[in-house]
């Protein structure tokens, strides 16, 4: 059987998202493997220019649906770095207790995707049922399953009080019983090592050469996990483990992020105890002073960076989002080259992708001329108008939606 | 009357009707199991028919350059031979509806000819995904068909005999004989999910690499009818594993016979679906590894073992 190319995506059942693979097969193994970013775009930066810092924290909250408290904590990062203030300690507890509730969800969902992905269904039920109750924590604390909204510009929305603390205990307690049997499951059921072991391989200098991030990285031995390097909230007071692991496949992804979930408990327990009292916020004018900002957050999937240039009013002049899995994905086609086809799902979502929150532009391609364009934002607004208009609805008369802007 | 007999033989009992609906109820304990299982509700009773029903009155798409032909005749030849194959094989007492000495071989002939129509059915689907799957169905049963032709062998040898009946006239007579084949049935067992493509052995499928493989291209009535094909094979090789491992109480009295038969399959079902849950899926070349390394040893272990048995025993 001569080579043959594959087409995995963009839309595919072992992705969850629109993203273009696309494989050379030989037989049964990958010759080579592209990437094709970019279909899932949706100019989230280009809105946060024309909106307030404070609408903007639920507009950046919506990147991610599963990294939502990320988006939102590193954005506010930013704001509050330019503003000069710095927010209370109680606050910081609570941010850190919230980053890592989503932290847990996040690896109990990757946990049951990867069992999907290697056609171990019951892994995926069992996993995503134990994620029901921290999903029920994460609804008690914030009213939301997801996109919590406990941020806000100077601290946090709302306080924890002492029952809900004894619940969360109570809860954190059921989720390391479990968490303990999935560590056995993944490390001794003999068909999930079979399929994980010697997989996707990245090794230590190609994990750093590529700029891996998150479990990615850390599996491959590289302790890199800015929690620790550059704390933020109040992981500077909170004791933990960095963990690695240095089988440098899948299956060290996946033990990576299962121990990553004890951590979790620990520092959940760590910031329960000692919630220090105080205010919840601190006062924020609304008019940012200029300057620009930085922003690092260790997202479930890995580092997230958020900057931010401010110009004195109360929009944000430039919001720039460079998501975890934009750093993964230079990697992934260094480890699919070499493996086999039936390993291609696994690979991809070991590093746990979440495409839309990457996707910042969109590239053109016109087959015929074989040329590439970009469309900037007033293009694709003109695009977009006349798109509308072909099918009978006619934007052109709101003014704001205008070529010439506003 | 002998023809009006072979008639009933074959489209009412234990022939294409009985077939399909005795599948059906097969599908759902089988979902059902998987479900409970994996700690979900599960479908209702009635819902593989609902499937059945939903999928026959959607529109059937064909692709443009898949063979038309060969497409839509594929899914019936696979129906057809599953449905021919029970014919041989013991339902209620010790009885099928037609035998003569070789019909074993006969009937794992007919079942190999489903697969192959997965096989064609992929090919001619002329899609990358349905070809690849294709190609793995075919590897595939190089894998499983010699373990398993050798498991279901060993106890004939025992019986001294090529037919199904025989064979469990035989052992339900020496009912102690089938302690030997115990090692055959755990061979058979795991040989079967090979061939009914289920995990860890759905490689050719496998949803989340390819889609669904072989299948991917039919929809509408044509792949209802590739389903029912597959419940109906479920059937058979229920019935052949129960005929030929579990040959106990049989019983002259049509219901209770009947009931007992229900047990037996359901219990083989059981299996099946508690190995579907516990199991991730497997590699093609690991399956093949496996198969080789381990199934296939094993099973001509069991046919030494009846060979020895034999002679000792006689």
């Amino acid at each position: 059987m001569g080579k043959v190319v594959v087409p995995v995506g963009p839309q595919h059942p072992a992705l969850k998202e629109p993203e273009g693979f696309s494989l050379t097969l030989e037989g049964e193994k990958v010759v080579s493997a592209t990437v094709r970013l970019g279909y899932n775009h949706r100019g989230i930066e280009k809105a946060c220019e024309e909106r307030t810092y404070t609408q903007n924290i639920y507009l950046i909250e919506r990147i991610c649906g599963i990294c939502s408290h990320t988006h939102s904590t590193c954005f506010i990062q930013c704001v509050e770095e330019l503003a000069g203030v710095e927010i209370t300690s109680r606050a910081a507890y609570i941010r850190t207790l919230v980053g890592e509730l989503e932290r847990i969800h996040s690896h109990l969902l990757w946990l049951g995707v990867a069992g999907h992905e290697i056609g171990f269904d019951t892994l995926f039920m069992y996993s995503w049922r134990d994620r029901e109750l921290v999903m029920d924590l994460l609804a008690m604390l914030t009213g939301n399953r997801v996109n919590y909204g406990i941020n806000t510009i100077g601290g946090v929305r709302r306080d924890v009080s002492s029952e809900q603390i004894k619940d969360i205990l109570k809860t954190v307690d059921k989720l390391e019983e479990r968490t303990k049997y999935y560590i056995e499951v993944l490390t001794q059921e003999t068909t999930i090592v079979q399929r994980l072991a010697g997989v996707g391989r990245l090794s230590k200098e190609d994990a750093i050469r590529l700029g891996a991030a998150g479990p990615t990285a850390r599996a491959a031995g590289v302790k890199r996990d800015t929690r620790k390097d550059d704390p933020y909230a109040a992981y500077g007071e909170v004791p933990f483990e960095v963990i690695t692991d240095q089988n440098s496949d899948v299956l060290g992804r996946g033990i990576v992020r299962v121990k990553e979930l004890m951590e979790s408990y620990k520092i959940i327990r760590y910031v329960l105890e000692r919630l220090p009292e105080g205010e919840l916020t601190v006062k924020v004018p609304k008019k940012i002073p200029a300057g620009e900002a930085i922003s690092r957050y260790e997202a479930p999937r890995g580092e997230d960076v958020h900057y931010v240039k401010s110009n004195g009013t109360e929009m944000p002049e430039r919001v720039k989002v460079r998501a975890p899995t934009l750093a993964n994905l230079s990697s992934i086609s260094h480890m699919l080259e070499g493996g086999y086809l039936a390993d291609v799902p696994i690979i991809i979502a070991a590093i746990d992708p979440c495409f839309s929150c990457t996707d910042r532009m969109i590239t053109v391609t016109d087959r015929e001329k074989d040329s590439k364009s970009m469309l900037d934002w007033n293009k694709l607004r003109a695009y977009s108008i006349d798109w509308h208009k072909e099918r009978g609805l006619d934007f052109s008369a709101i003014s704001h939606l205008r070529e010439d802007g506003r | 009357m002998e023809d009006k007999l072979s008639l009933f033989y074959i489209l009412i009992f234990p022939g294409f009707i009985f077939l399909s609906l005795y599948g059906l109820l097969i599908e759902y304990v089988d979902r059902k199991l998987y479900a409970r299982f994996q700690n979900r509700v599960g479908p209702r009773w009635y819902q593989p028919l609902a499937d059945i029903i939903k999928l026959a009155s959607k529109e059937t798409i064909i692709p443009r350059q898949a063979d038309n032909r060969m497409f839509r005749w594929i899914p019936v030849f696979a129906l057809a031979a599953a449905s021919t194959s029970v014919l041989y094989v013991p339902i209620w007492g010790t009885n099928s509806a037609s035998s003569f000495d070789g019909d074993i071989l006969v009937v794992m002939y007919l079942l190999t000819i489903p697969t192959l129509t997965f096989f064609l059915a992929g090919w001619y689907s002329k899609s990358i995904f349905a070809t690849v799957g294709a190609i793995r169905a075919l590897t595939q049963l190089f894998a499983y068909e010699v373990p398993l032709l050798m498991a279901l062998l060993a106890p004939a040898l025992l019986a001294n005999t090529w037919s199904f009946t025989k064979m469990a006239e035989f052992y339900s007579h020496h009912p102690l004989y089938s302690v030997f084949n115990i090692i055959g049935f755990v061979v058979a067992i795991i040989a079967v999910q090979g061939k009914l493509e289920r995990v860890p052995f759905d490689i050719p499928e496998a949803e989340t690499e390819l889609a669904g493989g072989p299948f991917v291209e039919y929809s509408g009535r044509l792949l209802a009818i590739f389903r029912m094909a597959i419940d109906v094979e479920m059937v058979v090789v229920a019935s052949i594993i129960a005929a030929v491992y579990i040959p106990f109480f049989y019983n002259a009295v049509p219901v209770l016979g009947f009931l007992i038969y229900v047990i037996k399959t359901m219990f083989v079902v059981l299996i099946l679906a508690a190995i579907r849950s516990i199991f991730a899926r497997l590699r093609i070349e690991q399956m093949i590894n496996f198969c080789w390394k381990y199934l296939a040893p094993l099973a001509i272990l069991q046919i030494i073992i009846n060979i020895i048995a034999k002679g000792v025993l006689k």
